[in-house]
């Protein structure tokens, strides 16, 4: 039998009461969401069961330090979605900007942020998307910059469409940008979701659901910010993004 | 008030990395480590196994290792982008950046070619997937060095996943499979 929205609605509902009853108890705050999250229906066999093996670091440990990037590893136009074919792409013009920042609140310098989203009718440039909304041959949807020595990134881009997919029946992604982020330690990759603001999509979907700590929730949808907003152009979009995981630079100062 | 007591800011929380990211992330030479030709070049390579023993073909990993004397400060120039095409121009052949990125293949296999690391004897790897809504980390170790703390606090079943097998029908090639979930279930790692 096919499964409907209402059957993961009431899946997601349970983990939220467990996971808010367990708050409400004393819990430690979720930040990121559990790799076994059962709505999310290809997570079931891509999850391990056995818990993570503990590594305290020294200063020695390959994974607190990481890799580096630099300006070879940039073109002056890969933060411009809007730029890499020879017409506009169709849909609304957005600018995201914000800052990466680590865990104590210290700005990432000079590394790599990677963007990819849908086009404006929520189809993405992949052979395997096979959603019947049209391509844009003026839109590819990658992108990627290095932040600046704030940590300030941005990219100008088009707001992306929601699209279908085969979770559940009428399962559909609230729109988003796919973002990859390097900090100064390999500890502290992260690959994540940008969202935008006030979609009505996001009770529905059990990827954003599965971050069951509302507060989390919110980190990470975007504000509309009007002073990003650039005249005759594009409307703005700020979301900050700050790294887990620590550093050997965390170590040497005794932490 | 000293730096270890500054408060610290919650993460942004992780994500699946998607079924998309295909056109997106990995780049040509993704997976040549190692300068073009070096004649110490090893090849790390396997599957990526789901629950049911099935190979993923939407799984992609990350590499990331100390050069051959040992420094963890890595070099830029994995990505090389080409300020002309907008394409991708490859590595320099001459820099090691200690740093690979490979999508497994439609029978969920990898391959990196790459130097030993010197000082500890592992490439760090982190696991990205459809499906996986949190990154995974796992090392694959060269050869088993004494007292390593890590892999001497494991039964040997478990300490068994973590160690690459040289393959004695191919030159400097190792075997290096990866188990999100099962019996063979690859030991995962958390930093802190
Ligand atoms: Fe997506």
């Amino acid at each position: 039998m096919a499964l409907t929205q209402h059957d993961i609605d009431r899946e997601v509902a349970e983990l939220q009461d467990a996971y808010d009853k367990a708050r409400a108890g004393g819990a430690p705050a979720a930040h990121h969401p559990p790799r076994d999250y059962a709505p999310y229906r290809s997570s079931a066999l891509r999850h391990p069961k056995q818990p993570l093996v503990a590594v305290h670091g020294d200063p020695e440990t390959v994974e607190l330090s990481g890799p580096a990037f630099g300006n070879t590893d940039v073109t002056a136009l890969d933060n411009d979605l809007t730029r890499q074919h020879t017409g506009e792409p169709l849909g609304e013009r957005i600018t995201v900007s914000g800052r990466l920042l680590d865990g104590r609140g210290r700005p990432v310098r000079g590394q790599l942020v990677e963007v990819w989203q849908a086009n404006a009718s929520g189809r993405y440039a992949h052979q395997r998307d096979d959603h019947p909304a049209p391509l844009d041959p003026n839109f590819t949807g990658v992108g990627r910059v290095l932040t600046g020595d704030d940590g300030s990134y941005s990219f100008t881009t088009i707001k992306p469409g929601a699209y279908p997919w085969r979770n559940h029946t009428n399962a559909w992604r609230p729109a988003h940008i796919h973002f990859s982020l390097f900090g100064d330690a390999f500890t502290q990759r992260l690959v994540t979701q940008m969202y935008f603001p006030n979609d009505p999509l996001f009770p529905y979907d059990p990827i954003l659901r599965s971050v069951t700590d509302e507060s989390a929730r919110q980190r990470l949808i975007a504000s509309y910010d009007h002073d990003l907003s650039q005249p005759e152009f594009s409307l703005g979009y700020r979301w900050d993004i700050v790294l887990d995981g620590p550093s050997a630079t965390w170590i040497e100062e005794g932490r | 008030m000293s730096e270890q007591h500054t408060p610290t800011l919650p993460p942004t929380p992780s994500h699946t990395v998607g079924p998309f990211y295909g056109y997106a992330l990995p780049f040509p030479d993704g997976g040549e480590i190692a300068p073009a030709g070096h004649p110490d070049t090893i090849t790390v390579h396997g599957y990526v196994y789901d629950g049911a023993g099935e190979p993923i073909p939407d799984a992609l990993l990350e590499f990331w290792q100390a050069a051959p004397d040992g420094s963890l400060t890595g070099a830029p120039g994995s990505l090389r982008r080409d300020p002309v095409t907008g394409g991708y121009y490859g590595r320099n052949g001459v820099d090691f950046t200690g740093f690979g990125r490979v999508p497994t293949d439609a029978d969920g296999h990898y391959a990196v070619r790459t130097l030993p690391p010197g000082g500890a004897p592992y490439l760090s790897v982190c696991v990205f997937a459809r499906g996986l809504l949190h990154h995974l980390f796992t090392r694959a170790y060269l050869d088993e060095p004494a007292g390593d703390t890590l892999l001497s606090g494991l039964e040997p079943a478990r300490r068994e996943t973590l160690l690459a097998r040289a393959e004695a029908d191919k030159h400097r090639t190792y075997r290096f499979d990866i188990h999100l979930q099962g019996d063979k279930e690859t030991v995962f790692l958390a930093f802190d």
